[in-house]
């Protein structure tokens, strides 16, 4: 734990790639391939990748499972929320018309809300199931 | 005024809304601290559901055409589309109807029998699976049948390992197996179909696998995709040999928990199951290639009597029920099956548009009629539950005596679980020997009627524990139990004697489903 | 030959046939709960593979709209498979959730073993 040096600074110079590289595949999600999920499953191996390295109790430091817990939910009700809205803006549920003037930049934008909701669930899960089963009998 | 504009402007979208309604509540019901308040949304939830399901249903009995919703305005075989018939209006009303009247019952019960810290998340799991169940049945799309199938599942599983007993986890681990076990194989059917049609919507295959049947390489892909199928949603409904997990899972469940699946989860994989084999594949179809009618029917049989003398020898008052629902789902299987059968003989005379089918008409209305029973039977048992912690015949002999209330209502479930003339119990039963007699299978009717005699031994076994034995400890100390419980029973029991009498509400419907149903098939 | 032939032509449903069937088979050969899980994480991922082969067209390329490209992959089981992917995480994690539930309240996760502790009479 406190010898493996290269693992540590290796991991610190890696772990913003990760996050950089989550964060490209999100917001390449709308026109091209990547999206939540996948972001979030990304962005979830970088808090993941800490924790094994530097232990759980400095991952809980930077991703306290009361936010995480929360996240979870919020995700969805991200998710639910953008259907509702264009609900609320009299078109069917998550049809993103009445968010622009123009169809194609409505969708984008809407499919860009929706895999924001994704990203914060996945990414939520992941590190939520990771600290269940980590901390599992050592408390 | 503005009233009105509200609901003319809600009206299009109530579709979605009855998917949407309980995913928020479960996501309300998860940042909630206290059992109390997630309870309080699940109950608006659960009654809002009912509403719209009963909107839904009057709207479809009053135009004839079905309900179609596009999600996110894409058309049918591009988009997802939401479709209430006549079918899935009906099972809809009766799941929405069975988790909306029972919701009064569950707070004091599930505060007595899940940890404070767990109770929310008991109701965030219950509102989940009402989602996944009403997006069931109400989707028109086959792969979406499957994501609501595992949401609904996968709530099922936590509800049932949040029961006191450790044995709830492997009871919900096994279901767990053999659930996702059958979801696969479903996913298979499905990938197969898709393969072979090149598109998921259901009515969109279904016109489809007319070219792919006639050319016998692709016939085979068909009749594998319908295996599939049949056996994945089998698993799901509890046919009788895939039935191994049930009643562990329904033994071991929080009381509440128990009833609501009883009543509402198997029917959802019921109504899949009659979607795949009469819209998707159409009879002449399945009855070509396989022989599934017989296959159900001998299946059927096989759990109105086997399950039924499992049920006879337990000492478990819940498992006893649970070996019950084994045979229940039996007849209603078998009335799916006998549906099958009079298309056969049908090509002589060209009636079945016009009339409805007899055998379909007792499967669904079984639906129906069985989900109210059952949860009335579940629901008592979780009343003796609450006052006396235990359900084993002999903890609870007597306890007639101390809860009389609580025991005539489950006396009357009981008495129309065996069919007894005058009760909800008989009508399903009296129209499959009707169907039965309709195709020409005269020792059906022989079989209906001695295994109803198996059940009037297992009932009637638990009645004499109940009533005339003498009480034992726990049942000597027991009060009635309180009114929050009672009320809801009470509406089951008597909905039980209702519905036997007056078969407008239930028999109607369901002829009405079953003609468009089984008269669609080319 | 006409096998043989077959065999290579057809690999790929060959391997999600094999793939399948060892799932299936460790879900019910095995006692223990943990391999039970693999055994159903594997037959999961056949299914996958079932979806995808007929999925990708040869010589297609990935369904991005670009003019320089005629063939395209079907991108519709690639994101079925994404849907399904989800579920079965979901699963095998409340699986496994299950499993260490288990394993608190019995000590062990062989099931003949569990079996012998809890007497199905109660």
């Amino acid at each position: 734990m406190r010898l493996d040096l290269i693992l540590r600074v290796g991991a610190k110079l890696v772990l913003p790639f990760i996050l950089l590289f989550a964060l490209y595949v999100q917001f390449h999600g709308d026109y091209g391939p990547g999206g939540g999920f996948q972001a979030g499953v990304i962005a979830a191996g970088m808090v993941i990748l800490y924790a094994i390295i530097f232990g759980i109790r400095a991952a809980k430091q930077i991703a306290p499972p009361s936010i995480v817990e929360f996240m979870v939910p919020l995700g969805v009700l991200i998710y639910c929320g953008t259907g509702i809205v264009s609900l609320l803006l009299g078109y069917n549920y998550l049809d993103f018309t009445g968010f622009h003037p123009d169809f194609l930049r409505a969708h984008e934008w809407g499919i860009l809300i929706v895999e924001l909701g994704v990203l914060v669930t996945v990414s939520s899960t992941m590190i939520a199931m990771f600290y269940a089963f980590a901390q599992r009998g050592r408390r | 005024m503005s009233a009105m504009t509200f609901l003319n402007a809600v009206e299009p979208h109530l579709p979605i809304l009855l998917i949407i309604v309980p995913l928020f509540g479960a996501l309300m019901a998860t940042f909630m601290r206290s059992g109390t308040v997630a309870w309080f949304i699940s109950l608006v939830v659960s009654v809002l559901v009912a509403l719209i399901a009963w909107k839904l249903l009057n709207t479809i009995l009053s135009t004839g055409t079905p309900i179609i919703y596009k999600i996110g305005n894409w058309e049918a075989p591009i988009g997802i589309v939401y479709k209430v018939d006549q079918l899935s209006g009906f099972v809809l009303l009766v799941i929405a109807a069975i988790a909306a009247v029972m919701m009064p019952f569950a707070r004091r019960s599930i505060a007595a029998e899940i940890k404070q810290r767990a109770q929310p998340w008991y109701y965030a799991m219950y509102l989940l699976c009402l989602a996944g169940l009403m997006g069931i049945v109400i989707t028109g799309d086959a792969f979406n049948a499957f994501v609501f199938l595992e949401i609904s599942s996968l709530a099922t599983y936590v509800l049932i390992a949040l029961g006191r007993h450790r044995r709830a986890l492997l009871a919900a681990y096994q279901y767990l197996i053999m659930g996702t076990i059958g979801a696969t194989l479903y996913v298979i059917g499905i990938g197969l179909l898709y393969v072979l049609t090149g598109t998921l919507n259901f009515d969109d295959i279904a016109s489809r696998l007319g070219p792919a049947l006639a050319d016998p390489e692709r016939r085979n892909a068909v009749m594998a995709a319908l295996g599939f199928a049949f056996v994945g949603v089998s698993l799901k409904l509890a046919l009788f040999p895939m039935h191994v997990w049930l009643p562990n899972a329904y033994t071991y469940a929080p009381s509440v928990a128990t009833a609501f699946l009883a009543g509402t989860a198997t029917k959802a994989a019921i109504y899949l199951l009659i979607r795949l084999l009469f819209t998707v594949f159409g009879v002449s179809i399945s009855i070509e290639t396989l022989p599934v009618p017989q296959v159900l029917i001998v299946l059927s049989i096989a759990a109105m009597f086997l399950a039924s003398f499992s049920a006879v020898f337990e000492n478990n008052a819940k498992r006893m029920l649970a070996y019950s629902s084994i045979a229940q789902v039996g007849y209603i299987m078998l009335g799916v099956g006998l549906a099958c059968l009079p298309v056969l003989a049908a090509t002589t005379d060209a009636s079945p548009a016009t009339t409805p089918n007899n055998g379909m008409t007792a499967g669904l209305v079984h639906i129906a009629n069985h989900a109210i029973m059952k949860a009335a039977l579940f629901l008592a048992l979780g009343a003796v539950y609450y006052r006396i912690g235990s359900v084993l015949y002999k903890d609870i002999a007597g306890i007639g005596r101390t809860m009389p209330l609580t025991m005539l209502a489950f006396g009357i479930a009981g008495l129309g679980l065996m069919g007894t003339p005058g009760t909800a119990g008989f009508i399903s039963k009296w129209y499959l020997a009707l169907g039965a007699i309709d195709t020409g299978w005269y020792s059906i009717v022989f079989l209906i009627v001695a295994s109803s005699l198996i059940s009037l031994i297992y009932i009637g076994r638990i009645t004499e524990v109940v009533w005339f034995r003498e009480p034992s400890a726990a049942a000597a100390q027991a009060k009635e139990a309180p009114l929050s419980m009672l009320v809801p029973l009470w509406i089951l029991a008597l909905l039980t004697i209702y519905l036997g009498l007056d078969t407008r509400a239930t028999v109607d419907v369901a002829a009405e489903a079953a003609k468009v149903l089984v008269g669609g098939i080319r | 030959m006409q096998a043989l032939e077959t065999l290579a032509t057809h690999y790929n449903y060959f391997i999600t046939i094999v793939l399948m069937i060892s799932g299936l088979f460790i879900v019910i050969a095995r006692g223990n709960l943990i391999k039970k899980l693999v055994g159903l994480s594997l037959f999961q991922t056949s299914v996958y593979l079932l979806y995808l082969t007929p999925a990708k067209i040869l010589g297609g390329t990935a369904p991005i709209y670009n003019p320089a490209y005629k063939v395209y992959s079907n991108p519709l089981p690639h994101v079925l498979m994404l849907t399904a992917i989800v579920v079965g995480v979901a699963t095998i994690a409340l699986g496994l959730a299950l499993v260490v539930r288990i394993k608190e309240a019995y000590g062990t996760i062989e099931e003949d073993e569990i079996f012998s502790k809890d007497p199905d009479s109660e």
